[in-house]
């Protein structure tokens, strides 16, 4: 299931140790400087790119990665430093000089179009050769070829709203190869992929450094960085902190260089009595975006004390289920979910969240936070009305500051202020935000999904520390995890899902990493075709 | 009532209909690629009253109408300049830019018109109907749809011509994208503001267009002589779901629900003096069809959100 078990791709040897690699350099970025209000987002950084290789940018959220690569692309200028291309001096203050001078990106939050067609998608910006009619025909023809050559399957009539996440990458990619990008930049391309996206995608970037393309490459999961680079260089609060190749260093010295301290990659886990079941799902039937069915008749039980997490390869239901019991996503008839007896199958969100229940979404932005808001203002988004935060209506300003202060020293959120937007603090720090919010509520019943997807090692390990501080005050949490090592590091039990069915729940101690897989892949027991039921009381 | 249902009225509805829909389709159809490009402008109900008397002056005082088209066109494009400015470059929010622009065209229009003018007078010839050979002569379809002015007829075959724009060329494509998600188009080298800009232009020179058509049909300038027509054609683009089709839909709907209130009036169906009526009764239609359609389709995601760059 990981990207660890995959055979080892080659590597270029642009990146063997020792500086003596006759491998040209194609980039240079010289001390490059870059401050935002109240921010020093980056501090004299160099990196260099040569031909053929990986070059993976590692650091903690906010260490400035997105920065210095906005800034390689024209998206940001900066305050002090200059980018050399192939030896000369490049000023680039546009995206279109950028893709110009042959550098492409993937950015982390995908730039597309959702209601262009892939092959409009593409031809943006580019001159057509019809003059000011468009040339979609000939553009598609030539997406075809670039899908052949690279094995990036995807249909340039459709439109990209109907495409899966691992799809757009594929689109994303597609618009920086057509533009011929000699140096890709990937940021945190794998975040929202599968398992198996991801092996595909890697075996793809492995064939465009065969063709001496260089890539700079940014991810939070270390064995990735690991698996994919040929050079690592590590970013801390905006400085360059140090530099090594994967042959030399292990996960733990990678997590160490990037936090400054040691990080302890699989969590402590201290055995905690169950308690009453407080979350029982009963025939739980939820239909997916397209009107078909995405959960059908699931049955769980979420006990006090206990995290109960659901493996499976996503789109078999997992996020479904977890919008049905948060209250996004309407139940079909018949359907049961008692929280703390009481049945909320038809309650409206505030009323389940009255009866203890807090959520943590997968979607960010959209569910999750407010972006214009400040993130005091998020903090206080669902217990704004709250006896301690109102005084006859009117919001107690001197209590939500106290209380937003609190929270953010609390879950070592890094932003300059509490006033601060949120549109503007790094991916991982929204995230802490809205975990900060969703658990200073006390909860009796958590669902949490994908609470670490594109959070940094450190706080990952905070927050895994925090949902097994919870479980240890009784709360039942169902969780919805990033991947299959967090699943099995964090969860008591774990519900394999499969085609909308929970096909399996098994007590983390027989929990193995094969059978799991195998189970989310939908190869059952021989002896009966049937799911195997294995049920472990709690 | 019973008088209404005759051939012969029913033939002159359908026609006064069309005719009474061309203002309406002309600024909709403007505010249709605007709004495709992410700018709300409601400022067209006073770039269409401003246009209306330079029209009007123009034909009162040289008796020439398609000058009088030509310069209300002009004064379409020259508010569109100052829309542009003000919403694109200096990222102005459009809501109360769009409602600066209103209050302006409402004023100086009827500042000039004071100075001028000053007693109402019409203008010495209206737009004339013109019959296509061949098709007017159908007994009853050819006087409702075939003998109409040139600028109906342009009107109508602007739709098509505003789908091609849209759908084939680059310019189109870059409009859907700056409208859908600026910051995509942007790192593909597509100039959100330049886009925008063009996009701004057309739309307010057809609001222009539309504030002639609208002068040069009914013959007289009076103060305020749009009455909000301008704001019926914004909610006739969320009507008809930023498509020209759409636009063309509701149009038609207005300038029919119109003709059928005028028509009630001249056979004393209703009192004369209901002179609110035929604003409110299409009114209340769209927002019914409005209200219908919430949530079945989708406003360009962009749409009234200025673009930056850090
Ligand atoms: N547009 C902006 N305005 C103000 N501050 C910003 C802006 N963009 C980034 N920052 C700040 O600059 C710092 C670096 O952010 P950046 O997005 O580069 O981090 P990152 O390393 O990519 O983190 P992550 O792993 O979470 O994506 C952060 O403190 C962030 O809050
Ligand atoms: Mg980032």
């Amino acid at each position: 299931m990981s990207t660890m078990d995959q055979p080892d791709i080659a590597k270029s040897d642009a990146g063997s140790p020792g500086s003596g690699s006759t491998v040209p350099v194609m980039l240079e970025m010289k001390g490059i400087t870059k401050r935002f209000p109240g921010v020093l987002a980056n501090s004299g950084v160099d990196l260099d790119v040569r031909e053929g290789e990986v070059h993976t940018l590692l650091g903690e959220n906010g260490a400035g990665k997105s920065t210095l690569m906005k800034i390689l692309f024209g998206l940001y200028r900066p305050d002090e430093g200059e980018v050399l291309y192939r030896g000369e001096k490049l000023v680039i203050t546009s995206p279109s000089e950028a893709i110009d001078a042959g550098i492409g990106m993937v950015h982390q939050h995908f730039m597309l179009v959702p209601t262009l067609t892939v092959a409009e998608n593409v031809a943006l910006g580019l001159k057509s050769s019809r003059g000011v009619l468009t040339d979609l025909a000939a553009v598609s023809k030539r997406i075809t070829e670039i899908s052949e050559a690279h094995g990036l399957h995807v249909d340039p009539a459709v439109e990209v709203w109907r495409l899966s996440v691992g799809e757009r990458q594929r689109v994303e990619i597609i618009k920086a190869l057509y533009r011929n990008a000699k140096l890709l930049v990937l940021d945190e391309p794998t975040a929202v992929l599968t398992p198996q996206e991801v092996d595909d995608l890697f075996v793809i970037l492995r064939r465009m450094t065969a063709e001496g393309r260089g890539l700079i490459f940014i991810s939070h999961k270390l064995h990735e960085v690991m698996a994919l680079s040929d050079r690592i260089t590590v970013l801390r609060n905006g400085r360059v902190t140090g530099q090594t190749v994967p042959a030399e260093t292990s996960r733990e010295q990678l997590a160490e260089m990037m936090v400054g301290r040691a990080v302890k990659l699989t969590p402590d886990r201290p055995p905690v009595d169950a308690g009453v079941p407080r979350l029982v799902i009963r025939d739980l039937r939820v239909s997916g975006d397209r009107g078909t069915g995405a959960v059908e008749g699931v049955d769980l039980d979420v006990c006090g004390g206990e995290i109960v997490g659901i493996a499976g390869v996503s789109g078999n239901g997992q996020r479904e289920l977890a919008e049905a019991v948060a209250g996004l996503r309407p139940t079909q008839a018949g359907s049961h979910i008692m929280l703390n007896d009481t049945d909320i199958a038809r309650c409206d969100t505030r009323t389940r969240r009255d009866l203890g229940l807090g959520y943590v979404s997968e979607e960010r932005m959209t569910d999750g936070a407010i972006a214009e808001f400040s993130v005091r203002e998020n903090l206080i988004l669902v217990d704004h009305g709250a006896e301690k935060f109102t005084k006859r209506g009117l919001l107690n300003f001197k209590a939500i500051r106290e209380q937003s202060e609190a929270l953010v020293k609390r879950f070592a959120v890094k932003t300059p202020s509490i006033d601060t937007p949120a549109a503007s603090l790094s991916g991982g720090n929204i995230q802490k935000v809205i975990l900060a919010r969703e658990l200073s509520a006390e909860p009796t019943v958590m669902v949490v999904a994908q609470p670490t997807r594109g959070v940094d090692i450190g706080s990952a390990e905070y927050i895994h520390s925090q949902l097994i501080a919870q479980r240890g005050v009784g709360t039942a949490t169902l969780l919805i995890p990033e991947d299959l090592d967090e699943v099995i590091g964090l969860s008591d039990r774990i519900a394999v899902m499969f085609e909308g069915k929970v096909v399996a729940v098994i007590p983390s101690e027989e929990a193995e990493r094969d059978k799991i897989g195998l189970l989310m892949a939908g190869v059952f027991d021989d002896e009966s075709d049937e799911p195997a039921e294995v049920v472990a009381e709690p | 009532m019973s008088q209404f249902f005759t051939l012969s009225v029913i033939v002159s509805v359908v026609a006064s209909g069309i005719r009474l829909a061309t203002p309406y389709l002309l600024a909709s159809l403007g505010e249709t690629i605007g709004q495709r490009s992410g700018v709300l402008n409601l400022g067209v109900d006073g770039t269409m009253v401003l246009a209306a008397f330079a029209a009007y002056y123009t034909a009162l005082k040289l008796d020439n109408l398609w000058l009088a088209v030509f310069v209300a066109f002009l004064v379409g494009l020259l508010i569109g300049v100052i829309y542009a400015l003000i919403t694109v470059s200096l990222h102005a929010a459009q809501g109360i830019s769009g409602i600066g622009i209103f209050l302006f065209g409402l004023g100086f229009s009827d500042l000039l018109f004071q100075v001028w003018v000053g007693t109402p007078l019409p203008i010495p010839s209206k737009l004339p109907p013109l019959g296509i050979p061949g098709l007017s002569s159908i007994p009853q379809l050819g006087d409702a749809l075939f003998r109409h002015n040139l600028m109906t007829y342009g009107a109508f075959l602007l739709v098509p011509v505003v789908i091609f724009l849209l759908q084939k060329t680059t310019f189109g494509m870059n409009v859907r994208a700056v409208g859908e998600n600026p910051q995509a188009a942007d790192s593909l080298g597509v100039s959100v503001e330049r886009t925008r800009v063009v996009a701004i232009l057309l739309g307010s020179s057809a609001a222009g267009l539309a504030g002639a058509a609208l002068v040069l049909q009914g013959g007289i300038f009076q103060a305020n002589l749009t009455n909000g027509l301008g704001f019926i054609a914004v909610a006739i683009v969320y009507f008809g779901a930023w498509r020209p089709l759409g636009a063309m839909a509701g149009s038609l709907l207005y300038g029919v629900v119109n003709a059928i209130v005028l028509q009630l009036k001249a056979q004393g169906t209703i009192p004369r003096s209901a002179s609110d009526l035929a604003a409110m009764a299409p009114a209340v239609i769209t927002i019914l069809a409005l209200v219908f359609l919430a949530g079945r389709v989708k406003a360009p995601a962009a749409l009234t959100k200025p673009f930056t760059r850090h």
